[in-house]
């Protein structure tokens, strides 16, 4: 209730911060020795909240239908495609932590790739699993697996944290009990990580709707948020509160995926809500 | 038979380089089946290295160590002893009672059994009504009980224990050694068990080996022969006798006793 209430106010805050910006700025921006330090306030460039809101009722085109149900329809669509990034995303990352903490070789030799491969620019990945995978599967698994691209990567890396976390004497405890490799994980690993994971799986969530939404944007897949995105973004100077639209949904769109992970951390987490929290 | 015998066991960390240790040096150590034995000695002199060769959880650097008849490795992996650690080591996401029901659990026990077995062990540390609290809820005392409790679980034939009162008032020590006693009498267990307290020593032990550090050596083994303990052995003559003999043996003195202590 306390949390709702929460994200009640920093949402009115932000609205209260943006009209009053747009109530005091200047409307072509403020500009000192040619360097803009502050945004233009036009309608332009930032319609009233109000505006935004009601543009979402009127139709997307001349008698289509109206924006908030295109948008709908794209929130959907992208959310398939990250819910299945985000899945693989998650899966892949865990079974890669698992196997460099079981294999001190493997967690030398991954772990420098696994780093690399954030700093590949996403944009020139894109068409590349594009193209690999086009003829294979359907273009949205393509993004999926885009998503999956950026989502594996703060799995890993926490949950290998995760999983080397138990101390030597709760190692050495699983070890007199004559509890192997895989049984050790189960007791004790595992739940050891749940701590580490949840960050993880929050951060891997948001990276899996930037993967959807970019990769949609950059294989050209159509029916997404991404897609939107684009195209409302061509009518930024005639129409530009349908711009902030599609931005709005796909704010929502990673807060669904936030909430998601929230409700799958809750029952797992028993001990520590029992006994941190007042 | 005997439940514990180490051999000419030499233990060497990190051998070969600058911060090399002599932890153990030439330590031989039999334990019968049904002793109690007590480990004590000056804070470094390797009663925790001792204790986890015979749990097989470090190796010597040379000798060997035979527990119920078989190496130690054997022994560890046939699950015949039990363990309770310096630091309590409970896992704080499982409730008090299923972490005294975790050996349990790996030993394929069903679940009402397991569930019988750690409120009777919870029932004898005096946590009964802690099993449904987190480690985190205890106090450090009650989580070293609950330890205890979990090492007792499996009624293991032999426990080996280490320093597990030391966290513990007086009182609640005093009802432990009794209880502990009496749960090994009544299940035939062996325990080696280390400890800094010469009185609790010689309470609980047939057998207290005073070790001496730096290297660590074994200088003394004192019988000790109180019959069985009661809260009377505690004032008994024979009781300050042998307390006064340990203690001149972990000065270093000849352990030759006088007419007056
Ligand atoms: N893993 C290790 N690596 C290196 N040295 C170690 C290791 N474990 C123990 N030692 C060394 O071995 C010696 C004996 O340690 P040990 O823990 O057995 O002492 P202890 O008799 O149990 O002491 P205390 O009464 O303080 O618990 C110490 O000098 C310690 O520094
Ligand atoms: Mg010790």
């Amino acid at each position: 209730m306390r949390k709702v209430l929460g994200a009640l106010a920093a949402v009115l805050l932000g609205i209260v911060a943006w009209e009053s910006y747009k109530a005091v700025g200047d409307p072509d921006g403020t500009v000192v020795a040619g360097v803009r330090i502050l945004p233009r306030s036009d309608d332009a460039a930032m319609p009233h909240v109000l505006d935004v809101v009601r543009r979402l009722a009127r139709p997307e085109l001349a008698g289509g239908r109206p924006v908030w149900q295109v948008l709908v329809d794209a929130c959907l669509f992208t959310l398939g495609i990250t819910t299945v990034g985000f899945l693989v995303g998650a899966l892949v990352g865990l079974l890669l932590a698992v196997l460099m903490q079981r294999f001190r070789v493997a967690e030398r030799g991954l772990l420098p790739w696994v780093v690399l491969s954030q700093t590949v620019p996403l944009v020139a990945l894109a068409p590349l699993v594009a193209g690999w995978g086009g003829r294979i599967w359907p273009a949205w698994m393509s993004v999926s697996m885009i998503a999956a691209y950026l989502a594996f990567f703060p799995v890993a890396v926490g949950m290998l944290r995760g999983l080397q976390s138990p101390s030597p004497a709760g190692v050495e405890l699983m070890r007199s009990y004559a509890a192997g490799w895989w049984r050790t994980l189960l007791k004790l690993r595992l739940p050891a990580a749940t701590p580490y994971l949840f960050p993880a799986l929050r951060l891997a969530g948001a990276a899996a709707v930037v993967g959807a939404v970019v990769g949609e944007i950059s294989t050209g897949t159509r029916g997404g948020i991404g897609r939107l995105v684009i195209e409302y973004s061509r009518e930024a100077t005639t129409d530009p509160a349908k711009v902030y639209t599609a931005m709005l949904g796909a704010a929502l769109l990673g807060l669904v995926v936030a909430g998601a992970v929230a409700a799958l951390e809750f029952p797992l987490t028993r001990h520590r809500r029992k006994v941190l929290l007042p | 038979m005997t439940a514990v015998s180490v051999q000419g066991v030499r233990k060497v960390f990190n051998a070969g380089r600058n911060d090399e240790v002599v932890a153990l040096s030439d330590v031989d150590l039999t334990v019968e089946s049904g002793q109690f034995v007590s480990l004590i000695g000056p804070s470094g002199c390797g009663k925790s290295t001792l204790l986890r060769l015979i749990a097989d959880l470090t190796a010597p650097t040379a000798g060997s160590v035979t527990v119920a008849g078989k190496p130690a490795r054997r022994a560890r992996l046939d699950q015949e002893y039990g363990i309770a650690f310096q630091q309590a080591g409970l896992f704080d996401w499982r409730t008090v009672r299923r972490n005294v029901e975790l050996p349990l659990e790996l030993r394929k026990i069903p679940r009402q059994r397991r569930r019988e077995r750690a409120d009777e062990m919870l029932a004898l540390v005096g946590l009964s009504d802690f099993a449904a609290h987190y480690p985190a809820q205890l106090s450090g005392g009650m989580q070293q009980r609950v330890a205890i409790a979990r090492a007792l679980a499996v009624h293991p034939k032999l426990l080996l224990m280490d320093e597990p009162f030391g966290a513990l008032d007086e009182m609640t020590r005093e009802r432990l050694q009794a209880e502990l006693l009496a749960v090994c009498a009544k299940t035939e267990t062996s325990t080696v068990f280390v400890t800094h307290s010469i009185p609790e020593a010689v309470f609980l032990s047939d057998l207290v080996v005073v070790m001496s550090a730096r290297p660590g050596r074994i200088t003394d083994v004192i019988p000790v022969d109180l019959g069985p303990r009661t809260e009377a052995t505690r004032q008994s003559a024979g009781f300050f006798t042998a307390v006064t003999k340990v203690r001149k043996a972990l000065r270093g003195t000849p352990t030759a006793v006088t007419a007056d202590t």
